[in-house]
């Protein structure tokens, strides 16, 4: 059965490279909305499901591009595991596979790590239908070029990625959400503070003069950390949490083109629009209407770049252009993967 | 030519509040945390060369250290580089922002052993110090047990900040050494360090302690201070040097192995050491499965040599056939060349190629290291083919 579907990919992508028609690759599809827009036929990943193997106490998941973030984070909960990195769904049926892809993390990045944080090891199809494994089931290897990391977050433009085996972390035992009122400044100064000192801080936030925290670990160690920072207990935390993560929060209700600043976490940012801070302040969501232009030179004086996450209208570059010797190596690595260029064309940069 | 970054040895930025260090590459690892002590800050990786090795050695092979299990390692803990490429551009890579535009190049980078690029500065993270840290030893009479008790404090959902496993003849090495209170006859002693929070760590010790004594534990003791915590460690530092003490020479191994195999592979390891006649203490990343075998011998002695490389590069095979990988920490080099072999098919290594082809089309930037050509590779195959004509026939191979 496994066998039958590789073999389908394995026709797709021949077929591909003898006709020179681009290939899309997609899942779910719940981040079609994600990067330039989507071009060529369409390689349909989710038959090719299932966990391959999962050992809790090696803490290690080994599965399929096609199966369900909702099945693998259900196995995992059913150990006291989780993703570490919190990925956001974005749909019902979002996939491992896009997860990787995509390499977007959730609220717990700034404590955890990211995506690429926890990528231990993947197979692929490559631009010649070639399949490749690197890495492997294990937390420490350095043979050969990481290339596990490196397809966390290509947006399947190097390769069609066909399972994938992550680090995963034991759930804290216990969760508090607390807030407290202030300004974007002394947010700022806050979150940056506190990440600076032996604190349980899993998330934080910060929207429309309120400051969000969430503490994470054992049940003493939360409270202790409860009674230091005082602030007002949020009892709904985890709704608060997965609105952020997923979305599906207030803030995030609004037609205007949603950017996402990733920016130094002391930075102040100065744009018109309305603003929601995450990761100590690496993270910025701003609704704008500003140009493409206005918004990146302002993300750029801070060091910081910007991507424009959801909207119709979309710029002429989803993602913030890189200088010339930067761009002509991801086309050089573009190339070595893909050297018919058929994989997911121009959902990264105009040319691949 | 030879180039060298000694005196690249500057810490050009350090922001407290941002909680990063600009370093240059050839500033020491263990600098790097001095800087950032008075802000109750430090660098996570804590290799145990530390005191000497530079942070541009760590990212080129993606070093750990005893702690990587909870805090990972290089390529988690660095957040921008600045590379000149052979053609003598100066690339930007990563950012002090946690996310970058393109291909994550930092990740690439990390651990390619200086074949795609020449890095002259790293920024890297710094954390917060852990308010307390405590550490626990239990000893074993048989090593199999001490691999069940890693699995259930693991599985109990606690992750030690270190996680460290000696068998009989590296706890021999080390207490003759160092004098750590390490109980001589055991078969195995496990140590195990909890940091966080004062409640977390209260309440992780605890429940660790219980654990050890469970799973058959024959000697269990926590340090109830923190010279006793860096007395214990101690051993485990000195473990390298304390082995270098029994033999003229030893070959140091670096294979990552799922942890469930674990005693499997050290039966397998005992074999080979009554095969090729030589001793083997080891020391174990326990934590995250890196076994760092080391192989006495003594290259005064004709044959041993061979014989010690020979036996290392048998217990690669079985750490790449048991699922694991010829190098966890230590890199490729030249050394390890011919198991990348072992580990890749062709069609990966091809790639690898490939890829090194668009940073240094020329393959100017460590020629000859990290990958094999196919046709090395070819030949080392050919090598185990053809027993009886390989360059050293009085070797056993099996």
């Amino acid at each position: 059965m496994v066998e039958l579907i590789l073999d389908q990919f394995t026709e797709a992508i021949r077929q591909a490279i003898a006709r020179q028609r681009p290939v899309r690759i997609r899942g779910s599809g719940s981040k079609d909305f994600y990067g330039g827009a989507p071009q060529g036929e369409v390689l349909d990943t989710t038959a090719y499901r299932g966990i391959i193997d999962y050992a809790p106490e090696e803490l290690v998941i080994t599965a399929r591009a096609g199966t369900s973030l909702v099945e693998i984070e259900a196995a995992l909960a059913a150990n006291g595991q989780m993703l570490p990195f919190e990925p956001p769904h974005f749909g019902p049926r979002a996939t491992l596979g896009g997860c990787v892809a995509a390499g977007l993390s959730g609220p717990r990045r700034a404590s955890l790590g990211a995506v690429r944080d926890f990528v231990l090891g993947v197979q692929i199809m490559d631009g010649n239908a070639d399949q490749l494994r690197f890495g492997g089931q294990v937390m420490k290897n350095v043979a050969g070029y990481d290339v596990s990391r490196l397809m966390a977050g290509s947006l399947g433009t190097l390769g069609l990625i066909l399972d994938v085996s992550l680090k995963v972390l034991p759930r804290p035992k216990a969760e508090a959400t607390v807030q407290f009122e202030c300004d974007e400044a002394q947010a700022l100064q806050k979150m940056n503070r506190w990440a600076g000192e032996p604190l349980p801080i899993s998330a934080t936030c910060y929207h429309d003069q309120v400051l969000t925290l969430r503490l994470s670990g054992a049940e003493t160690a939360v409270q202790a950390a409860q009674a230091k920072l005082g602030g007002q207990a949020l009892a709904a935390g985890e709704d608060f949490w997965r609105g952020i993560r997923e979305q599906s929060a207030n803030f995030f209700r609004g037609n205007a083109p949603l950017w996402r600043l990733s920016v130094p976490s002391t930075a102040a940012l100065d744009l018109p629009g309305k603003c929601l801070i995450e990761w100590s302040g690496a993270l910025r969501w701003v609704f704008t209407e500003a140009e493409a232009g206005v918004i990146r030179a302002a993300a750029e004086q801070v060091h910081g770049q910007g991507t424009m996450f959801r909207g119709t209208a979309k710029p002429q570059s989803v993602f913030h252009p890189l200088p010339k010797p930067l761009m002509d190596v991801h086309r050089r690595m573009k190339r070595a993967f893909d050297p018919h260029g058929i994989f997911n064309l121009g959902r990264m940069y105009s040319d691949f | 030519m030879l180039l060298s970054l000694a005196k690249f040895s500057r810490i050009l930025h350090l922001d407290p509040l941002a909680r990063t260090a600009r370093v240059q590459p050839g500033v020491r690892n263990l600098a790097i945390s001095e800087a950032a002590a008075p802000h109750h800050l430090y660098y996570a990786p804590d290799p145990s060369s530390q005191i000497i090795c530079s942070i541009g050695g760590n990212v080129a092979e993606n070093s750990g250290g005893v702690h990587c299990l909870k805090y990972g390692l290089t390529v988690n803990n660095i957040l921008a580089l600045r590379v000149v490429t052979i053609e003598g551009e100066i690339l930007e890579i990563g950012a002090t922002a946690l996310d970058s535009a393109g291909y994550d190049l930092l990740a690439l980078m990390t651990g390619s052993e200086g074949m795609l690029g020449v890095i002259t500065e790293v920024t890297v993270k710094l954390l917060a110090k852990p308010e307390r840290a405590q550490v626990l030893m239990a000893g074993f009479d048989d090593i199999e047990k001490a691999g069940a008790a890693v699995a259930a404090i693991i599985s109990a959902g606690i992750i030690p900040a270190g996680l460290e496993m000696m068998d009989k003849l590296a706890i021999q090495a080390a207490e003759d050494f160092v004098h750590a209170g390490y109980p001589l006859e055991a078969a195995a002693i496990l140590l195990c360090e909890l940091d966080g929070t004062n409640e977390e760590v209260s309440e992780e010790i605890k429940r660790v302690h219980d654990i050890l004594q469970s799973s058959g534990s024959t000697s269990l003791r926590t340090a109830s201070d923190d010279a006793e915590r860096l007395k214990l460690w101690a051993g485990r530092k000195a473990a390298f040097p304390a082995v270098g003490r029994l033999a003229p020479d030893y070959y140091c191994m670096d294979g990552t192995i799922p942890r469930k195999r674990l005693a499997e592979v050290l039966a397998r390891i005992r074999d080979f050491s009554q095969h090729y006649g030589l001793r083997v203490a080891n020391v174990f990343h326990a934590g995250d499965g890196n076994l760092h075998p080391l192989i006495l011998y003594d290259a005064n002695k004709p044959g041993e040599m061979a014989r010690a490389e020979a036996f290392g590069a048998k217990i690669l095979e079985l750490s790449v056939e048991v699922g694991g990988t010829i190098t966890g920490e230590h890199g490729v080099g030249v050394e390890k060349i011919d198991q990348m072999c072992v580990q890749f098919q062709p069609k990966e290594l091809t790639l690898f190629h490939a890829l090194k082809a668009a940073w240094d089309e020329q393959g100017l930037l460590n020629p000859g290291k990290a990958v094999p050509t196919l046709h090395r590779c070819a030949e080392y195959g050919a090598m185990h083919v053809h027993q009886g004509q390989v360059r050293f026939p009085g070797i056993p191979r099996f």
